[in-house]
């Protein structure tokens, strides 16, 4: 073992990867598999036509409780989260003083449990959990799960799957959470995921998560998916990526997530930054977060610049790769708010060529949600 | 035909009279992954040994790919634009990347024989 990799943790699957075949390498401060034997590409593919199991153990889940936890996590968010009702989940942005995005997070409610279930990012959980406990101080408590795994089942064959281990997942739809026991392991099951698909997110106890994982992955239409294909299936499905897409120079509006602020928060303006957000809101920002479809077959990666066809600068990309079931490169990033009409024509620069391209809608493959 | 060569940065090369032809090795592709494209150079290109050629791309990321010998483009694959998975099925037959007029055979003196490359790729 080299000198990097004795810092670096294990989820409690890490013996399972191994014995799979993944190849092993450094992600938020974890060793996780980047793919398996059959490759980025097969599972991408494998994932939109039958159904992936992923290990996100890396990420962040905590409970947060007090006398009204909701209120307290709203003085972070723009989200609504007053307004959750039981046995559902939400998308929601924490915002730093100044508005920026330090993280995004799902927060959910279980059924009649006072507390909030929160999933946070994995290379963000330390800072965001230690901001969280500071900040609410006195109002709330954050209490994180260490001790828990999350598994990710995605695909058009993940229902299905999930009913044989877990017969009450049926009666979820999307952005729906309900505790109950998979493969005979007490979990909170909710219907979401980073994919575009259908599927679910399955939180266990770390002393289970092997035996539901090797549960699921004795199911025929179920392979073990890496973070290769996470990154090019949630690139193609128009999600962001924290770190890359989103950070705290970033704000809710030049991201395009201001379907995230809720319609409430908007007449209260009680959350962080709100003055200069809703101004942002109303005037437009200088900025904007779009997609982007080269002409040709090159990828533009994170990094290349974006430029108008007169050479000028306008923007940067903060993901791109190949998208296995586009069939073509794709990518996203911001441009000035001018560009960022769909269709307009622009030029990445790669390699120190200008590669023509388009702004296009994301997601550049259509969600399959399970939404009734 | 001459036997194969091979460099430290997983390219071989094969002489057949004043022509070399190049790709990246199996170790290369196990490596890199799917290929999901390549850029070739323009045919006439001058490139000494080890200098920049082309560009391969996985899902992963994007690589370099340098010249073991220096020389002049000739040819570059053509069926690699449209079916760059050839690299992956075939990389040192089928998915070759480019002919060269080579300047100085000698060069390949500096590059590995198979067994000397088996034995690298074993200690990475």
């Amino acid at each position: 073992m080299d000198h990097l990799s004795e810092n670096l943790r294990r989820t409690p699957l890490y013996a399972l990867h191994v014995e799979l075949g993944g190849k092993m390498v450094p992600f938020a401060g974890y060793q996780l598999p980047v793919q398996y034997q059959s490759g980025i590409l097969k599972e991408h593919l494998h994932t939109r036509a039958a159904a992936g199991l992923f290990d996100v153990s890396h990420m962040g889940q905590a409970t947060l409780s007090g006398d009204d936890p909701a209120a307290a996590l709203e003085t972070l968010t723009p989200a609504e989260v007053k307004g959750l009702k039981e046995g559902q989940q939400r998308y929601a942005l924490l915002l730093n003083p100044q508005g920026g995005i330090k993280d995004d997070f799902m927060v959910s409610r279980l059924k009649g449990e006072p507390t909030l279930h929160l999933v946070v990012n994995g290379a963000t959980k330390e800072g965001d959990f230690a901001y969280i406990s500071e900040r609410l101080k006195g109002r709330a408590t954050l209490r994180p799960h260490i001790e828990r795994a999350l598994l990710a089942l995605q695909g058009p064959a993940a229902g299905a799957v999930l009913s044989r281990h877990a017969p009450e997942s049926e009666q979820l739809i999307f952005m729906d959470t309900a505790r109950m026991t998979v493969g005979g392991a007490p979990a909170i099951v909710s219907r979401s995921g980073y994919t575009g698909e259908d599927g679910f997110e399955i939180s266990i106890d770390a002393s289970d998560a092997e035996h539901v994982a090797r549960a699921l992955l004795g199911e025929a239409e179920v392979l073990p998916i890496g973070l290769g294909a996470r990154d090019s299936l949630r690139l193609e499905a128009g999600l962001c990526l924290y770190g890359h897409d989103l950070n705290e120079d970033i704000d809710p509006v030049a991201a395009a997530l201001t379907w995230s602020i809720g319609r409430r928060r908007r007449e209260t303006r009680d959350f962080p930054a709100a003055a200069r957000i809703l101004e942002l809101l109303a005037k437009g920002p200088r900025e904007k977060r779009v997609g982007i479809k080269p002409d040709g077959k090159a990828p533009a990666r994170e990094g290349a610049e974006i430029a108008d066809k007169s050479g000028r600068v306008i923007g940067r990309v903060t993901s791109g790769g190949f998208g296995p079931s586009a069939n073509a490169p794709v990518a996203m990033g911001y441009v000035e708010t001018a560009f960022a009409r769909e269709g307009t024509e622009i030029d990445l620069m790669v390699r120190g060529k200008a590669l023509p391209a388009r702004v296009a809608s994301m997601p550049f493959v259509p969600h399959r949600y399970k939404r009734s | 035909m001459s036997e194969t060569r091979y460099t430290d940065q997983h390219e071989w090369v094969r002489i057949d009279g004043d022509i070399a032809t190049v790709g990246i090795t199996k170790f290369a592709t196990g490596q890199l992954g799917d290929v999901v494209y390549v850029e070739l150079p323009e045919v006439g290109r001058k490139v000494g040994q080890g200098g920049e050629i082309a560009v391969v791309e996985s899902v992963k990321a994007a690589s370099e790919v340098y010249a073991p010998v220096g020389g002049e483009v000739s040819e570059t694959n053509p069926a690699l634009h449209e079916d760059p998975s050839k690299i992956n099925a075939d990389p040192e037959g089928d998915g070759w990347f480019f002919r060269l007029h080579v300047s100085n055979k000698g060069e390949t003196d500096k590059l590995m024989t198979e067994a000397q490359y088996a034995e690298f790729t074993k200690s990475l």
